[in-house]
């Protein structure tokens, strides 16, 4: 389905220094039985989020109301794992646009362009200045560009370049997805599987 | 640029319908398996778009992630699984798709059941939206696990968009020592790499230790490449590749199978052929592994210590996290760890030669009274095998019980849970913080482990429970 655009994104962050941060934490496996793509915000990170009782963990980041904003700043390698959208899912439907961070597992990355969620890939260096940043001042703001594929740290000016493809940026720009390609391309595949040979 | 060309190259070359500058190619997939958790979106997606599946006869249909592995035959309890259930096999009837649901003769884990009936072949490409679809890659397949989007868009195209991985070769070298087991040697190699170091790669395993190994070995291993961060590894098809497949439900017949094994006879790396990296490992520095943290690449041989957090190149804080989650401690001995459940079974190690090693460990033993075992089988062909190679009797003897077909344990969306706090020896592939039930804590290990940790109720090196033999 075509998806929100994207341009240029200001916002505070929500800072989530852990490595490794798996689809399992984003959301975990038992969430996943509904048969339409909506409410998943409400577990993301549950199991970080809530105690078994549901009462919220107060240490918490998503739980502390000085923390906000559309963007996730995660540590190293974020959403490895399982090949879930729902983890993408959940972490848009929470209203995050755009994820933050040194690495990120491919199908994550993915699925994240896929359905108009930016992740944005800034080195170790950056993103502990983005900690810092939103360690002295929670309300801190960062700029993403995509047109100039730029992130900057508003108070401090800091700024620095992130790739992303032609095609799936302008995809991002345009809100247009995949399938609306590939169904333009539609004889060619028909014509491509005429003499494969399985 | 060197015309040599990689066995990945060659199978991902020769699907590439378009090629978009700066951008992804687009992928023509061959095979496509579906289950209840990451379709019914998908569908969704096409139904509002008004167009219908374009090939039904490339997908086939399991459930598999969400099922109850006792009482089959009993209306599924919980609503929501229920109708996620009902969605597949409406979806599957509504679009023309072969679909085996619970209870019917060929249902079992995806990646189970496709390299059972000859839906997996060599040089295909196999998507699926679960990351483990990267087992297919045993018979020299292109298969790597996509996400709903992408899902839809083979419904509706046969293709996805994807940028051509680098390529990475991993060669083991050597023989295998005593009770080292396919998933010892994946769950050496993730250690060594870390859960990360394969991203942005394809794999090909090379190397005297995967020839030398069934393809149910080659399987476990490929299942696992996604644990380094790797989308998919792939191992050139052989004489046992060619044999495993023949005679299968959907194998190629006669001509067919004469143009298909002209195709799979070319899909080697030419002599020359450069991959973006190499590693080589040497087989005798593998033992029996185990796991000791919350990822796949915290794993150790068993009769290690726990590394001390500053040994360690990631970040200190994270894997202090990790081990307090375990209730475990830098320098701790694995080995005695009191344990308190034990999987057998998951697309990683759910086949008949799983069953077979677990189970000529137990013989002539008993399950430890404390141990709760749960024994799964990755489909009813296993089951039945299980069956009639008389291992059940076993089993049976030694005080387990066997379950039906399913994921089961490995994720717990079914009832399969691991109470929090408690331990788990499991034969499945992710270790992840709660991945077996809220507050779960698991080890990942072999069958061997897992039956000798069965037996004695606690971390055992199953070397000491087998009879030497000399070479």
């Amino acid at each position: 389905m075509a998806y929100d655009k994207f341009n240029i994104l200001t916002s505070s962050a929500v800072p989530l220094p852990i490595e490794n941060v798996d689809t399992d934490q984003i959301i975990p496996a038992r969430f996943l039985k509904a048969t339409e793509r909506k409410g998943f915000g409400d577990n993301l990170f549950r199991d970080w989020r809530y105690n078994a009782d549901n009462t919220p963990k107060e240490n918490f980041v998503l739980n502390n109301p000085i923390y906000s904003g559309k963007i996730l700043v995660g540590g190293k390698n974020f959403g490895s794992g399982s090949s879930r959208e729902h983890a993408a899912w959940a972490v848009y439907d929470y209203g995050f646009r755009c994820v933050v961070s040194s690495f990120f597992a491919d199908i994550f990355r993915n699925n994240c362009l896929n359905i108009g969620v930016l992740p944005v890939q800034v080195s170790a260096e950056f993103l502990d200045k983005i900690y810092k940043a939103i360690e002295t001042d929670p309300n801190t703001e960062l700029e993403i560009s995509l047109p100039d594929q730029t992130i900057t740290i508003k108070a401090t000016g800091a700024k620095e370049s992130f790739d992303i493809n032609d095609y799936k940026k302008a995809n991002m720009l345009n809100g247009f997805d995949d399938i609306d390609y590939l169904l333009n391309i539609k004889e060619d595949i028909r014509e491509f599987a005429l003499d494969r040979p399985l | 640029m060197s015309t040599k060309k990689t066995l990945f190259d060659k199978v991902w070359d020769s699907h590439v319908v378009h090629h978009i500058e700066n951008g992804p190619d687009v992928l023509f997939i061959d095979r496509h398996m579906v289950h209840e958790v990451t379709s019914p979106v998908a569908f969704l997606g096409i139904k509002d778009r008004g167009i219908r599946v374009m090939y039904p006869e490339k997908t086939f249909a399991t459930a598999d992630h969400n099922t109850p592995t006792i009482n089959q035959h009993l209306p599924v309890a919980d609503p929501l699984s229920a109708n996620q259930l009902r969605a597949l096999e409406e979806n599957s009837n509504e679009y023309g798709i072969s679909y085996w649901g619970l209870g019917h003769e060929k249902n079992g884990i995806v990646h189970v059941v496709g390299p059972e009936y000859g839906i997996t072949q060599p040089g295909a490409t196999i998507v699926c939206g679960d990351s483990h679809t990267s087992t297919h890659g045993a018979f020299g397949a292109i298969a790597f696990g996509i996400g709903t989007s992408e899902v839809e868009m083979v419904l509706a195209t046969q293709c996805i968009m994807q940028t051509k991985p680098k390529s990475m070769r991993i060669t083991v070298n050597g023989s295998l020592s005593k009770a080292v087991t396919p998933k010892d040697v994946a769950l050496y190699i993730i250690s060594q790499l870390t859960t990360s170091g394969a991203t942005g790669y394809f794999v090909e395993y090379a190397g005297e230790v995967f020839r030398n190994m069934s393809m149910e070995g080659r399987m476990t291993v490929c299942n696992l490449s996604i644990e380094m961060g790797a989308r998919g590894g792939m191992i050139a098809p052989d004489e046992k590749t060619f044999e495993y497949v023949k005679g299968r439900e959907f194998t190629p017949e006669g001509a067919a199978w004469d143009k298909a094994m002209t195709y799979w006879e070319s899909l080697v790396t030419d002599e020359g052929a450069e991959y973006d990296k190499e590693v080589v490992f040497d087989a005798a520095d593998i033992e029996p592994m185990i796991t000791y943290g919350t990822n796949p690449g915290m794993g150790i041989g068993i009769s290690h210590g726990i590394p001390v957090a500053e040994s360690l190149e990631g970040g200190v804080a994270t894997y202090k996290k990790s081990l307090q989650y375990m209730d475990f401690h830098e320098g701790d001995s694995m080995i005695g760890k009191r344990i308190d459940f034990v999987f057998l079974g998951s697309c990683t190690n759910g086949r008949i030669e799983d069953f077979r090693a677990f189970t000529s460990l137990i013989k002539g033993r008993q399950k430890a009274d404390h141990v709760t075992a749960w024994l799964v089988p990755g489909s009813h062909k296993v089951e039945a095998a299980i069956k009639e190679e008389g291992l059940l009797d076993i089993l049976t003897d030694a005080g387990f019980e066997l379950r039906e077909p399913g994921c089961s344990a490995c994720l717990a969306m079914n009832d399969d849970k691991v109470p929090a706090g408690k331990y788990a020896v499991s034969t499945s592939n992710r270790n992840f913080e709660g991945r077996q039930g809220p507050g779960s804590r698991t080890l990942l290990a072999s069958p061997l482990v897992a039956a000798a940790a069965a037996v004695t109720g606690k971390v055992t090196d199953p070397r000491e429970l087998m009879e030497f033999e000399t070479a």
